[in-house]
């Protein structure tokens, strides 16, 4: 089975068991579709006809087709499934990776918070420097032969408790050259508590800074208020915009949120880059089915037409000398992930892990407070073996949904937690989710075709 | 006449012999911390390569 789809004057064929792509004209792409099921006389005469081509040329073109799948780049079989588990038993016992909850409290009171206004469905707490660093001991004494270890400051508000972020950083930095190790942080914030100090420090020490805008001010003020019920974004903005460009406006990503209040998040990206911003990131909500900001079926079309839109807009833009990126739309064809990042998945649970202010071990943010999946604590380390196996036996074919989906090789299988929330298994699949992955993905395809073939960048 | 580009796409049977180093992000923290993307991300052993 290949995949099919075209966008505008694009057509696409996706191999998905090599994640080949091939750009083709309207005639192939039909011919490709007819391949498997008509004989090369009968595809012949049927497209020779509609197509009013030289059946010599159709004929060609499919001897063209034979040879790809020879060659193993069309119609190709699953040979990877043996492999499946191989990443993760080769790393197995290593993390690389924190996601520190700094904060489990916050200056906002955004009223789609997945983390219950910050506080996780429980106690308002700040992380103490001595957990930190218990938590920064653990990553590095479990860390192996990584190098490059990475750490997310991140809440609730990780900048209610910027001194520990700061004392936490000039630890990681004091042990790096002992341990043999490289530290890149991430700061996550909501822009409140941005001053003169935290932009010189971010521009110091963090590899990447994500920053919470939703777009249009009355879309994001509708969630993104204070507990006095005033919205954000004034406020917010201009700081956003002196830190990025005292950054030299990269190393960041704008990180918005869209509801069933916008589908219509392109007109907040279209806002986003109009202030701009143009490292741009925007994430359907995660929320409970039922609850009044979560997507609906309703919205599905809208917010398809929105990635489609999106990458129109990408490249104009692009041809106008003024590109920006989106972080879903980013894809390195040519030097992606191998074939072992591709069908293991995230890595939570696993290489990476969230720490509660008292040092709890989950395994990502999107986990803390689910008791059962609490993994044990930075001093002891993993003690829920049984929790830290399910999260080591997900992979793109632990998940039957996935194994007839183009996209596999792309998604890895998709997001535990949504899997968790939508079916009550990390083994199951989110299939909204689901849906707006493939239309990104095959944006995202379509804008590297599109490159390339400006570029003459075909396969040597 | 030309019907089909094939695009330059990394060989996935072949990296499966190098690959797997383990280096590169986790697809979470790289930005959005909600949506996996795995295809999103960079191979840190070819970024080296680069350098």
């Amino acid at each position: 089975m290949v995949h099919r789809f075209h966008l505008d004057d694009y057509y696409l064929v996706v191999d998905p068991c090599s994640a080949s792509v091939h750009a083709v004209d309207e005639m192939a792409y039909e011919l490709i579709g007819l391949y498997e099921g008509k004989s090369r006389e009968e595809a012949i005469a049927e497209l020779s006809a509609r197509f009013g081509e030289d059946p010599a040329e159709v004929g060609a073109c499919w001897d063209q087709i034979t040879e790809l799948k020879n060659q193993g780049l069309l119609f190709s079989k699953e040979t990877f499934e043996p492999m499946a588990g191989e990443l993760k038993q080769r790393t197995a016992g290593v993390v690389k990776a924190l996601c520190l909850h700094v904060a489990h409290t916050c200056n906002l009171n955004c009223a789609y918070c997945f983390a219950s206004q910050g506080k996780y469905h429980g106690e308002r707490a700040v992380m103490s420097f001595e957990v930190g660093k218990q938590a920064l001991d653990f990553l590095v004494a479990n860390s192996g032969s990584r190098k490059n270890l990475e750490v997310d400051f991140f809440g609730g508000e990780p900048l209610m408790n910027f001194d520990v972020v700061k004392q936490l950083v000039a630890y990681a930095r004091s042990i790096e050259k002992e341990h043999g190790k490289h530290f890149r942080f991430t700061l996550t914030t909501n822009g409140m508590l941005i001053d003169d100090e935290v932009i010189d420090f971010a521009n110091r020490e963090m590899s990447n800074v994500v920053l919470s805008l939703d777009g249009r001010k009355e879309i994001h003020d509708r969630c993104r208020v204070d507990y006095a019920g005033n919205g954000s974004w004034e406020r917010i903005v201009p700081k956003f915009q002196q830190l990025v460009k005292a950054r030299g406006g990269k190393n960041y990503y704008m990180r918005g949120t869209f509801t069933h209040a916008n589908p219509d998040f392109l007109e907040d990206i279209k806002v986003m880059l109009d202030l701009g911003f143009t490292e741009l990131s925007m994430e359907p909500v995660v929320c409970a089915e039922g609850d009044p900001a979560a997507l609906t079926q309703e919205d599905l079309p809208v917010v398809m037409r929105q990635y489609e839109d999106l990458a129109r807009l990408m490249l104009q833009r692009e041809k106008e000398g003024r590109p920006f990126t989106f972080y879903h739309y980013m894809l390195d064809l040519a030097d992606g992930p191998c074939i072992y990042k591709r069908i293991s998945g995230c890595g939570s649970g696993t290489e990476y892990m969230a720490v509660t202010p008292w040092g709890d071990l989950y395994p990502c943010h999107q986990f803390v407070g689910e008791e059962a999946f609490r993994l044990g604590d930075v001093w002891q380390g993993v003690t829920n073996h049984d929790a830290q196996q399910e999260f080591a036996d997900c992979n793109v074919y632990a998940r039957e949904e996935c194994r007839d989906c183009w996209a596999r090789l792309y998604c890895s299988g998709g997001c535990a937690a949504n899997a968790y929330h939508a079916t009550g298994s990390v083994r199951g699949v989110y299939r909204y989710g689901c849906e707006l992955f493939r239309k990104r993905m095959e944006c995202a395809i379509m804008l590297q075709a599109a490159r390339a073939l400006a570029s003459g960048g075909e396969k040597k | 006449m030309e019907h089909i580009k094939t695009l330059n796409t990394r060989n996935l049977c072949e990296s499966a012999k190098k690959g797997g180093c383990g280096e590169c992000q986790t697809s979470c923290q790289s930005a959005c911390k909600t949506s996996c993307g795995i295809a999103n991300q960079q191979c840190e052993s070819k970024k080296a390569q680069e350098k």
